[in-house]
């Protein structure tokens, strides 16, 4: 198991320098100059001596192999250098907005694992009854409704109940408080965009679930436990889902780092600095440096991701652990 | 002798969109304790499902089990309600199937999958429960048991697994044992090794065994009784010398020529049942086995053949019965 675990550790760092290789150099692709933005962004006439200044100092004028070297080293060392728009830090701007998104991610994801690992298994163990029917029915829902939508009607419930109760309307608070700090004030306010988002990634887990257990029900062993006399629960719970999870861990790793960086929509319906937006502004203002900061703090929650991923892989099926 | 396991006329049918299949159209047969009772029969038959259909785990949709009875020791199995039918499960009556590679669960330790049906059916400590998991593998020839209990069925061969099916159908001391075909995936040195098991183990414990087999070969030395299926129907039963030197149904010769003999001139040409089994949902009510019968009559086609003596302890359904031994002799 140990070896296992050195060796998906060893395998993160070629992967870590490959993404960042890709994103590096399709940035470098893209139109548009930083310089001449931040300088002649309102129209105004530039000398093109400043632009070139300009470049200088941000090392644009540096053969690209350096600035690669560059980042790659930033990366290592975690500093991802400065932005190219405000000449701050790039890990003070992500600072809190990285800590509020994955909090976000991880609530999320804790909302959607328990929505769909019971949805998903009452509905493969009531195949075609009601049940079924209507936790298939809230699944397509959640894949149907935009997580934003849902966020806002969600926003419109908390005001009209809070009215209806105390006679006040309460929206959730706006300014971002670490949760280690005010846990209740923390919470009252990501508690919101988490469900609605959570919801919407149930959708896809809960199917997943469902399917997978049904195919794991008609296996053998599945048998072999109903011919020794066990009781339903034991047979679901030990010799089924065990089996049918491993599907499931894989598509809710994935989505947990999409999360990351790709709740735009819902971050401005819930007014979040999260780090969704702050990505979009940097994309839209040419801010190399910032937006492939941004993009690798984001592969590496996927790598890191993965890496858990498969270590619980491993912890449910043997095959893997002792290979 | 009183009977431990009585099946009388049982039907078990599944409804499909292809039709209604028939699959066990009426099969009556008894196994008394202690006693090693031979399934027969080409793919297809109904071997499985008569013997999942004794278990009740018959999957509902789309299969049912239409008629009949089955009392076992004394208690008629399809009165009993799920709960009391679990009780019988794994405790009463063991199962071992024919799949070692995929029967055991892959996720789970040979320890646990031993122990959890002692635990569910005995009042036992876990440390008791994991000596007589110990125990039951020794017993069923697995070195090193110690070691095994911790492992993974990917640790071990389709023989060995074979072995730990064996263990856990015997654990909680079973009246009767239940095997599905348990060689037909296994290397035929193999083979022979868990038929001697089997045998061995169950004369040793007095537990009753019904085997299933597609090959009349395999049953010959180690089953007391053979039934003969074919369409879902036992169409010869008679006790193993019986069938094996006095076969009473063309289908039962024919079944004995696929299969090489010990008695027979070397170099002998085996031969395949010709034809195909008939399509189960699509039954008329003629002799099942007529188009491929050498012996068929119009009679054939009319009705099918009851069950009827042909010797003490030796019944055959066929119109022709009378000369199939005949033609045997000649041929
Ligand atoms: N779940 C099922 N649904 C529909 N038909 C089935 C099902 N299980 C078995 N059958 C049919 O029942 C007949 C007998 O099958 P089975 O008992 O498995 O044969 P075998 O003698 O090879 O064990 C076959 O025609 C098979 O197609
Ligand atoms: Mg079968």
């Amino acid at each position: 198991m140990w070896q296992y675990v050195f060796k998906r550790l060893l395998l993160m760092i070629p992967t870590v320098i490959g993404a960042a290789f890709v994103i590096f150099f399709l940035l470098r692709a893209m139109p548009g100059d930083v310089c001449e933005l931040k300088l002649g962004g309102e129209g105004a006439y530039v000398d093109e001596a400043q632009i070139t200044l300009c470049r200088e100092q941000l090392g644009l004028d540096d053969p690209l192999a350096v600035q690669f070297a560059d980042f790659v080293w930033g990366i290592a060392t975690l500093d991802f250098g400065t932005s190219m728009i405000t000449g701050r830090a790039i890990t003070y701007e992500m600072g809190l907005r990285f800590e509020l998104s994955l909090q976000v991610a991880i609530m999320a994801t804790i909302v959607a694992i328990m929505i769909s690992i019971p949805l998903g298994t009452l509905s493969a163990v009531y195949q075609n009854t009601w049940i079924d029917y209507i936790v298939r029915t809230v699944a397509i829902a959640g894949i149907a409704i935009p997580s934003f939508w849902l966020g806002i009607l969600i926003l419109l419930a908390l005001l009209s109940i809070s009215e209806a109760m105390t006679g006040t309307r309460w929206t959730p608070p706006l300014d971002y408080v670490p949760i280690w700090e005010d846990p209740v004030y923390n919470l009252s306010m990501l508690i919101w965009p988490a469900v609605a988002t959570g919801y919407r990634y149930s959708a896809v887990a809960t199917r997943m679930t469902r399917s997978s257990l049904l195919e794991v029900l008609r296996e053998d062993y599945v048998r072999t436990a109903r011919a020794k006399g066990l009781v339903e629960k034991i047979i679901i719970n030990r010799h089924a889902l065990k089996n049918a999870l491993l599907p499931v861990v894989t598509v809710i790793g994935i989505e947990f780092a999409f999360l990351m960086g790709g709740l735009v929509v819902t971050e401005q319906v819930f007014n979040l600095n999260g780090l969704g937006n702050l990505l979009v502004q940097s994309v839209t203002s040419v801010d190399y440096t910032m937006t492939q900061g941004i993009v690798m703090v984001i592969v590496l929650v996927f790598v890191i991701t993965n890496f858990f991923v498969d270590i619980l892989y491993a912890w449910l099926d043997p095959r893997i652990r002792y290979s | 002798m009183t009977k431990l396991l009585e099946i009388r006329d049982l039907k078990t049918q599944f409804f499909t969109s292809a039709g209604v299949v028939r699959a066990v159209d009426g099969i009556t047969y008894d196994v008394a304790p202690g006693e090693t009772v031979a399934v027969v029969g080409e793919s297809g038959c109904g071997k499985s499902v008569s013997a999942m259909s004794i278990l009740r785990l018959i999957p509902d949709p789309p299969g049912r089990i239409v008629a009949g009875s089955i009392m076992f020791d004394g208690k008629d199995l399809l009165a009993l309600s799920e709960a009391e039918m679990r009780e019988v499960r794994g405790r009463d009556i063991g199962m071992i199937f024919q799949e070692p590679m995929t029967s055991l669960n892959p996720v789970l330790t040979i320890e646990r999958q031993i122990t959890e049906t002692l635990e569910e059916h005995l009042d036992v400590s876990k440390a008791a429960a994991r000596q007589k998991a110990l125990e039951m593998l020794n017993l069923v020839g697995i070195s090193d048991p110690e070691r095994r209990l911790k492992q993974y069925p990917h640790h071990l061969s389709g023989g060995m697994r074979q072995r730990v099916m064996i263990a856990m159908a015997l654990a909680c001391g079973p009246k009767l044992i239940i095997a599905d075909e348990p060689t037909t995936a296994l290397d035929v040195t193999i083979q022979a090794q868990i038929l001697e098991l089997m045998k061995e183990l169950t004369r040793k414990l007095g537990v009753a065994l019904i085997i299933i087999t597609h090959n009349l070969g395999v049953v010959a030395r180690y089953a007391d009784r053979v039934n003969v299926m074919y369409a879902g129907r036992i169409i010869e039963s008679g006790d193993a010398v019986q069938i094996y030197h006095n076969p009473k149904h063309p289908y039962t010769l024919a079944l004995l020529r696929s299969v090489p003999r010990m008695d027979q001139a070397r170099g002998q040409k085996l031969r395949p049942v010709s034809g195909q089994p008939p399509d189960l949902t699509k039954l008329d009510e003629g002799c099942a086995f007529r188009p491929r019968c050498d012996f068929a009559t119009e009679q054939c086609a009319r009705a099918a053949p009851a069950l009827e003596e042909v010797e003490p302890g030796h019944i055959s359904a066929c119109w022709e019965k009378a000369k199939v031994g005949l033609v045997e002799a000649v041929g």
